[in-house]
């Protein structure tokens, strides 16, 4: 196989095609399902409901400090799965590729995949590959789509029908890493900061939570658009409101002082590993201390509550004691960051 | 966050709130006139912490918000110059002139780079010497001797392909027309990076002259709390002055050397504020030993003088005549997705900063 620069013919579905799907695809994503080689897969399904969901993937750069565009690619559709409440089982991986990217770079970012999926406990069942000209597209898009099984007990938590006054905001960890981190690593700022992406597979961490506890009334992943936009979108014609505390939300020193040097507010900056929960006071503290004691969880915080006053808005209490709303994130403040 | 807690801390906030609400009798108008300050007081909630007396009025301190729709247009016009490339601030990208934005310009096809230094530009014109690079250039003393520098390197390049598009503006002329305008102030909360750069005697005439209190001050709410008990004094015991707050920045001289770079390469010229009409000497243009950079001259930049949108009232607003909130268009036909007037536009203008933080 030509082991240099990905060629317009690797997509042309002939012999080049077969070489990568074979020598390079089924490779790294070994299992039995994708090597058996049929135009779709064949999945065992063990229930019901079938969450079902897809996302793409254009990141600039393809590498930045804490993951790659693969291993978001992997974490940004297992977290969708995940935070409805599913468990995520199998994934699709479609590459757009630009011609003449180097093949040591596909190679990587395939392997990056793979080491997601694994950690992730998915797997990758079926793929596309298509090869467009030189400035067609950047480098290269990835395509995820996702099937995860879902317990009935578990439906409600997407649509978020079940949030009442007096619920808990939980967050499980630092916000607006992996905006900074990506535009760090971009370098158009012209400012390195030490800070790592928060990209993770969030479903062992989800999973956990649902396991000592049905009273989680909401989850989302909060990711463009940062804590804010989920907020503010949950409480969007609903008769109640939600009350935030600043002091409360954590932010990475370093991260804050990126944000504030140029002028983001940390609450709108993308987020790849970090879920919002809803969960009724109650159970609150027990889901606190579950998500302190994983790896993905460790600085997590109750930030808020759900309350009957000022009902469709998001309301901070910042931390000199004053207030101000909390809207949708507006316009775009870093485009391609995932 | 070393540098910024402590000007955060709630018990100094409270210290402060105190102060003030034993020390404010009468009703007292203050305004700012720094966008910066604009968002700081909405963001940190900050109004609704001082007593009924004290009301805070947004000035024309954000550059987006009173440069005209024609400095858009003429932007516009050059970036359709064949093998042109249009560096500028992301504020602009958004700013509606007459009929386009630059980025529904840039999404027609042409070039337009974001940049965070104007100095960026100089690179792109090195990098391209057959493309003639248009830097935009906005804002007040803040921004303007980062300007200068940019117009001096592309001197001292021998480039013949960096053109400067000025709307930069200085800020105490217009200070002064407001209060001759009979616009009912009673003290300027003055802006902090402006003053750095210019120092404290820019305001000796609002004080000799009109009576107001003049404080200059920082950004984060012990210090712009600390800045509003100063005026509250003043105020209190009919003693107007120049006074600092923001000692850590701000020298009563300056910054010497950029003013030095301002001098240089700028001189003053009348100029149009939107809300406030022409004011005199308020507009900083290129000295005419820089003029081949200049972009007015070198192009034929006549374009129809631009309408301002029906039912805006932007200008009343920077006057602090009015409030966002008065504006029948105000979060329903404009909002900052859609924005009508500049002070929706700019993410230092008065309406987004209301819309986006008001309760």
């Amino acid at each position: 196989m030509n082991r240099d620069k990905i060629l317009l013919s690797h997509g042309s579905g002939g012999k080049r095609s077969t070489d990568l799907i074979q020598n390079l695809f089924f490779n790294y994503f070994d299992n039995k399902i994708l090597i058996s080689g049929g135009d779709s897969a064949i999945l065992n399904i063990q229930t019901n409901n079938l969450a079902f969901t897809t996302d793409s993937f254009v990141v600039d750069p393809l590498f930045f400090p804490g993951g790659d565009i693969g291993k978001l690619a992997v974490c940004g559709t297992v977290n969708d799965l995940a935070v409805s409440g599913a468990v995520p089982k199998y994934l699709s991986v479609g590459f757009i590729i630009e011609e003449g990217l180097e093949f040591d770079v596909l190679e990587k970012l395939v392997k990056s995949i793979a080491e997601t999926a694994k950690t992730a406990n998915v797997k990758i069942v079926t793929g596309d590959t298509k090869v467009v000209n030189r400035g067609k597209c950047d480098k290269l898009f990835i395509n995820t789509s996702g099937i995860g099984e879902l317990d009935s007990k578990f439906k409600k938590i997407s649509s978020g029908e079940k949030i009442q006054p007096g619920d808990k905001i939980l967050i499980n960890g630092f916000i607006a890493d992996h905006g900074i981190a990506v535009m760090s690593a971009r370098n158009e700022l012209k400012v390195q900061a030490d800070v790592q992406s928060d990209c993770a597979p969030l479903n062992g961490l989800i999973g956990e939570v649902l396991a000592i506890s049905e009273n989680v009334k909401f989850m989302r992943d909060a990711t463009r658009g940062g804590l804010a936009t989920v907020l503010a979108e949950i409480v969007k014609n609903r008769n109640f409101g939600i009350h935030l505390i600043e002091e409360k939300i954590p932010v990475r020193e370093s991260v804050r002082g990126m944000c504030e040097f140029f002028g983001f507010d940390p609450l709108y900056v993308a987020n790849e590993g970090k879920v919002v929960m809803i969960v009724s006071d109650n159970d609150a503290e027990k889901v606190l201390e579950k998500l302190q004691k994983n790896e993905f969880g460790k600085e997590a915080q109750i930030v808020g509550e759900v309350v009957n006053e000022h009902s469709g808005k998001v309301v901070l209490q910042t931390q000199i004691g004053g207030k101000r709303i909390i809207d949708m994130l507006l316009g775009d403040q870093l485009p391609r960051i995932c | 966050m070393k540098h910024i807690d402590e000007y955060r801390d709630k018990k100094l906030v409270d210290l402060l709130l105190k102060q003030i609400w034993e020390t404010s009798k009468t009703p007292v108008r203050l305004m700012e006139v720094c966008g910066g300050h604009t968002v700081a007081i909405r963001k940190f909630g900050i109004p609704e912490l001082l007593p009924s007396t004290i009301k805070l009025l947004s000035g024309p301190g954000c550059p987006v918000c009173v440069t005209g729709k024609s400095f858009i247009d003429k932007a516009i016009k050059l970036s359709k110059i064949p093998e042109t490339i249009i560096t500028t601030y992301g504020d602009l990208m958004r700013v509606p002139g007459s009929s386009s934005t630059l980025e529904n310009e840039r999404a027609n096809g042409a070039e337009i780079r974001m940049v965070y230094s104007p100095l960026d530009s100089i690179e792109i014109a090195k990098e391209y010497p057959s493309k003639k690079i248009f830097f935009p250039g906005i804002g007040f003393e803040t921004t303007s001797p980062a300007t200068a520098v940019t117009v001096l390197q592309a001197k001292k390049e021998k480039l013949d392909n960096f053109f400067l598009l000025s709307a930069h503006k200085i800020m105490p002329p217009a200070m002064e027309m407001l209060i001759d305008d009979e616009v009912q102030i009673d003290g300027y909360i003055c802006p902090g990076h402006v003053s750095t750069i210019t120092g404290s005697g820019i305001y000796n005439g609002i004080v000799e002259n009109f009576g107001l209190g003049c404080v200059i001050t920082g950004f984060e709410p012990v210090d712009l709390l600390q800045g509003i008990l100063m005026l509250v004094k003043q105020f209190e015991s009919g003693n107007p002055k120049v006074e600092i707050q923001y000692k850590r920045a701000v020298k009563a001289v300056g910054n010497i050397k950029a003013l030095k770079l301002l001098d240089e390469v700028f001189e003053l010229k009348d100029d149009w504020w939107r809300g406030l009409g022409n004011v005199p000497k308020s507009g900083l243009k290129l000295k005419t030993e820089f003029k081949k950079f200049d972009a007015e001259l070198n192009f034929q930049l006549n374009l129809p003088e631009p309408k301002e949108e029906k039912g805006c009232i932007c200008g009343e607003i920077l006057k602090g005549l009015k409030l966002p909130s008065d504006c029948k268009m105000f979060g329903k036909i404009c909002t900052p997705e859609n924005p009508v007037g500049a002070c929706m536009v700019s993410t230092e203008g008065s309406c987004q900063a209301f819309y986006k933080y008001q309760l």
